[in-house]
């Protein structure tokens, strides 16, 4: 620092109104807040509301409650839900748990590959992986009948419980296997150096060192999958048989009977358990304290010969399984007639003869997937940003945060529901003020905007905590720095928040993309007749026993949703390359 | 400020009653300012005025009824423990924190109520904040380029701030394939891009190693001193402060504790607090005995700049190294005994732990060089005569 002369200073003029800069922020800060009000909270208004008319809207209190609980078919429903959620709840979390100790916590070979396979459930929807257990367990299912009759058949009467529960388990066994995988990674070596210098057995540390330091994952993977499990849609109409659950009775009132009242009110009974689970969740995990400080060691495994073998064993199962139902939805898709010609052709793919809408259905699903895919991601990172980075209005920042998370704990099948009475109805009658007033949204009912709408608002909650975990790495001086140089928030947005956040930001995209592709919940009583989606095309072919067709199309969705995934690894690996100079610290 | 030289004492003896010399008249301080070599400021506008800031948390106080000025070209430190309150006061000064009560004034105009992006302020914070996909160039002219200057002179300006800085020709590289040391400068560079009329750095130093440290303070206070820019440093490291501030503001728990130039405040804390942050001091407990006499045990000591009562209990404090260990005059005053507990090599010298002789048995820790500790035969020490000097004590009564 020994140059030979000083610059000369700037003459820099700061008196400009950048004042403007505030008024920016709160404008956007309040049209998120219109957004999540209009998209979250006022839907849930009629809904529940309608649940205390009847079907002529005649206000009859707790009627339709009473009916429901003396109706013995309608309480059996509730108690079949709960015993499915609860029983895939314990399987999903307790083989989730063996598969993520076994890939982080043992020398076990082939973690990697176990890891991929693991999660590969992520990318079948539900639907299809009904559609796939049809044909391995189903009356004409390979396992059935013993691979065709080559060998004993086993019968393990898959309509009903049995199925439901293995489809939902297929279903939450990844998402278990996620959350319990970074909960047992983030541990402390020194820990188990220590219990091990104080000559504590395995089975003594297990219980006081490894399951204290993941109780707040295996809480958390818990609720989620009965969340999951309890409100899912796709795999109790598939193979549900007579079996009932709240979803496929909530279908049955408003399609098959148009009784909407009672379809709300089953709503609220499929609403309140999730929001409980929610609401506990969220309790205990406030409790949560770092476990891991920046002087943690991470774990290196170390061999166990009995162990790994055995954890190998135990994955491979696992693993097999999933795989094998996979393979048994593409096979099946191009089978000519199954199980009597199995001659292999692309027939399946050609959806000429069934119902559904065919490549109409698929590309409709794409661009409605790419649309959500589009603006959620947008809308989510502005408005994490605004919460997370906004100056002022802290109010209405804590009350967004809130509103944000709130999406989580409503089933899709309510949500939809919620959408139909709000954005269906030509008057809005203001509740005990005998007031109404004209619906402006009612324009967007039976369009594609609003099924777009409706997917961000049902998958909002995970985009925002990525985005605000992503926003809360970024030094948090870079606003004040930026404000000393006269530079207004939004540049400093757009040239090194969304740069630095671009990973997170296409995580989201994908996000979005994938889980519009394969939902089915919010958006069956949504879509118009002339907007056709795939996955709402496999609930018909299926429903029309066209279930060959059904795997076809389900097999397209799958191939979709891991194409954009492969697609997204190779743009990242381009990216990462280019911007390697800043990226590489 | 200055002290007579102490004038000649009786011998009188050791723990006999010393006759208290003249003492010197003492130039009164008010708000700390101005010290040494900054008489001509008295003459300016203050830059910078806080006046009456409080700063209010919920229920904790961070800052409480803080007044200051800082002089054009003024290079000020404020300087405390963690939670003094130091950087909430830099922030209000900023503009990205709001005060609950008082005025921010700057360049004689009230920017209390303004955003930080109207104030006139350059910042560099502990984390550099540097915009990591950034090269050093486009974080420097990151803030040119809003005030839509042509390229050209942007493209000039940047270079001659990275002379300036000293980073020729490292204008490609993006932060992290920069050194610590060289990122600061950047931020230096970035923060004074636009000519701002202040300079804010938020423990800028603290994120680098030790030698790095010692040569970039030297070198920012260099650049300070020829900018001639006003500077307002948070620093909880006392060193850092004494080497590169003209004035230090010393905080504790949300109010100033006191403001004077490093040597002022050094050589005359105004309490124990600031005498124990700043350097380290000595503490023997005693009572003030006569006017310029206190008691420490059955040891009387010649303490002339004591404005404290008779019969109140005192601390009395005592720097290590101004103690004198060698060619005291037997008719010395404040010569005492003392017995050695322990000794510690530093290096370039010694620390004693010592005990004073007499019924108080009070420790009291010493510092000497290497050279004189090898006159005395450190290692051999068993006890020696030690010397505190009367114009060395201060003298702060208890609470």
């Amino acid at each position: 620092m020994t140059p030979t002369s000083s610059p000369r200073p700037l003459r820099i003029d700061r008196t400009r109104a950048i004042d403007a800069e505030a008024w920016i922020m709160r404008f956007f800060l309040t049209l998120g807040a219109l957004w999540l009000l209009v998209g979250v909270v006022l839907p849930l208004i009629p809904m529940v509301g309608r649940s205390f008319r009847d079907n002529s809207g005649a206000w009859v209190g707790l009627a339709n409650y009473w009916q429901y609980l003396t109706t013995p078919s309608l309480v059996q429903s509730f108690i079949n839900s709960l015993t499915v959620a609860l029983t895939t709840t314990l399987l999903a979390c307790g083989l989730g748990f063996i598969y993520a100790y076994a890939l982080t916590r043992t020398a076990m070979p082939g973690k990697q590959v176990f890891r991929t396979l693991g999660l590969l459930s992520l990318y079948i929807p539900p639907l299809a992986v009904a559609i796939g257990l049809i044909f391995l367990f189903g009356n004409q299912g390979l396992m059935t009948t013993g691979l065709f009759g080559s060998l004993p058949g086993w019968n393990i009467n898959l309509y009903g419980f049995n199925g439901i529960v293995i489809g939902e388990f297929l279903y939450c066994f990844p998402q278990a296997v996620i959350i319990l995988m970074t909960a047992l990674n983030l541990t402390d070596a020194r820990l188990y150096e220590a219990a091990e210098v104080l000559g504590a057995s395995t089975v003594k540390t297990f219980f006081t060192v490894t399951l204290p330091s993941v109780k707040y994952g295996l809480v958390s993977a818990i609720f989620v999958c009965f969340i999951l499990a309890f409100t899912d849609f796709g795999v109790p109409k598939v193979v549900g048989g007579n079996f009932n659950v709240l979803a496929t009775d909530i279908y049955k009132q408003v399609i098959g009977q148009q009784n909407f009242a009672m379809g709300a009110t089953i709503s609220v009974f499929l609403l309140l358990p999730s929001v409980l689970a929610f609401g506990i969740d969220r309790i205990v995990q406030r409790r949560q304290t770092a476990l891991v400080s920046a002087k943690s060691v991470p774990l290196q495994p170390k061999p166990n010969p009995a162990l790994d073998r055995a954890m190998f064993a135990f994955c491979a199962l696992v693993a097999g399984f999933a795989i094998a139902v996979f393979a048994t939805i593409i096979l099946a898709s191009l089978v000519r007639v199954w199980p009597y010609d199995l001659s292999l052709s692309l027939k399946n793919y050609d959806f000429g003869g069934v119902g559904g809408g065919g490549y109409r259905a698929y590309w409709n699903s794409i661009r409605m997937s790419l649309y959500t895919a589009i603006f959620g991601t947008v809308i989510v990172f502005i408005g994490a940003y605004l919460v997370e980075k906004g100056r002022g209005l802290a109010w209405l920042r804590s009350a967004k945060y809130v509103l944000s998370t709130i999406p989580l704990a409503l089933p899709g099948l309510v949500l939809g529901l919620s959408y139909v009475f709000f954005f269906n109805n030509p008057i809005w009658r203001i509740p005990f003020t005998g007031m109404a007033i004209y619906n402006p949204f009612k324009g967007l009912y039976g369009t594609m905007a609003l099924l777009v709408i409706v997917n961000i608002i049902h998958f909002y909650t995970v985009c925002f905590l990525t985005a605000t975990t992503a926003l809360k790495q970024i030094d948090p001086e870079f606003e004040a720095v930026s404000a000393s140089m006269a530079v207004p928030f939004y540049k400093t947005f757009w040239r090194v928040t969304v740069p630095l956040s671009l990973p997170a930001i296409l995580e989201i995209g994908i996000y979005f993309f994938v889980n519009a592709m394969v939902t089915i919940s919010a958006i069956i009583f949504l879509y118009p007749a002339n907007l056709p989606l795939a996955a709402v095309a496999i609930v018909n072919m299926d429903d029309a026993g066209d279930i060959s067709a059904a795997a076809a199309m389900s097999t397209l969705i799958v191939a979709t949703s891991l194409g954009v995934r492969l697609l997204y690894s190779w743009l990242t690996r381009g990216m990462r390359a280019r911007s390697e100079a800043w990226l590489s610290r | 400020m200055t002290f007579s030289e102490p004038s000649a004492v009786p011998n009188l003896g050791e723990t006999t009653p010393l006759v208290p010399p003249i003492a010197p008249a003492r130039e009164v301080e008010v708000d700390g300012h101005p010290g040494p070599g900054l008489g001509h400021r008295t003459l300016t506008e203050p830059y910078l005025r806080i006046e009456n800031v409080h700063k209010i948390f919920g229920s904790f106080v961070a800052l409480k009824d803080i007044y200051l000025n800082v002089y054009p070209g003024e290079f000020v430190c404020l300087l405390g423990p963690s939670g003094c309150g130091k950087t909430t006061l830099l922030r209000i000064i900023s503009g990205l924190e709001q005060q609950t009560q008082g005025r921010v004034i700057q360049g004689g105009k009230d920017v209390s109520k303004l955003p930080p992006s109207m104030r006139d302020f350059g910042i560099v914070f502990q984390s550099y904040a540097l915009f990591p996909n950034l090269t050093a160039t486009q974080n420097i002219a990151y803030g040119l380029e809003n005030q839509k200057l042509p390229k050209g002179q942007i493209a000039t300006r940047v270079k001659e701030l990275l002379d300036l800085v000293g980073l020729e020709g490292m204008g490609h590289k993006y932060p992290s394939q920069l050194s610590g040391g060289q990122q600061q400068r950047v931020a230096l560079a970035r923060a004074l891009a636009l000519s701002p009329g202040l300079l804010l750095l938020d423990e800028p130093l603290s994120a680098l190693d030790a030698q790095v440290r010692v040569r970039l303070r030297a070198e920012i206070a260099e650049l300070q001193r020829r900018l001639g820019i006003t500077t307002v440093m948070v620093t909880h490291d006392q060193a850092e402060a004494l080497a590169m501030a003209d004035r230090i503001v010393v905080m504790d728990k949300g109010y100033i504790a006191q403001v004077g130039t490093p040597s002022s405040i050094y050589q005359h804390p105004s309490s124990p607090f600031v005498a124990n942050f700043i350097g380290v001091m000595n503490f023997l407990d005693g009572v003030v005995e006569a006017a310029d006499t206190v008691r420490c045990g059955n040891i009387l000591l010649h303490a002339p700049s004591n404005e404290v009562p008779v019969g109140q209990a005192v601390s009395i404090a005592i720097r290590p190294e101004d103690m004198r260990v060698a060619d005291i005059a037997t008719d010395a005053p404040n010569r005492v005994e003392a017995d050695v507990v322990s000794r510690e090599f530093l290096g370039a010298g010694y620390r004693l732990d010592l005990t004073l002789s007499g019924n108080a048995r009070q420790p009291i820790t010493l510092e000497i060089s290497a050279n004189r500790a090898r006159n005395l035969n450190v290692e051999a020490l068993e006890a020696l005569s030690i010397q505190l000097p009367p114009e060395m004590i201060r003298v702060f009564p208890k609470e």
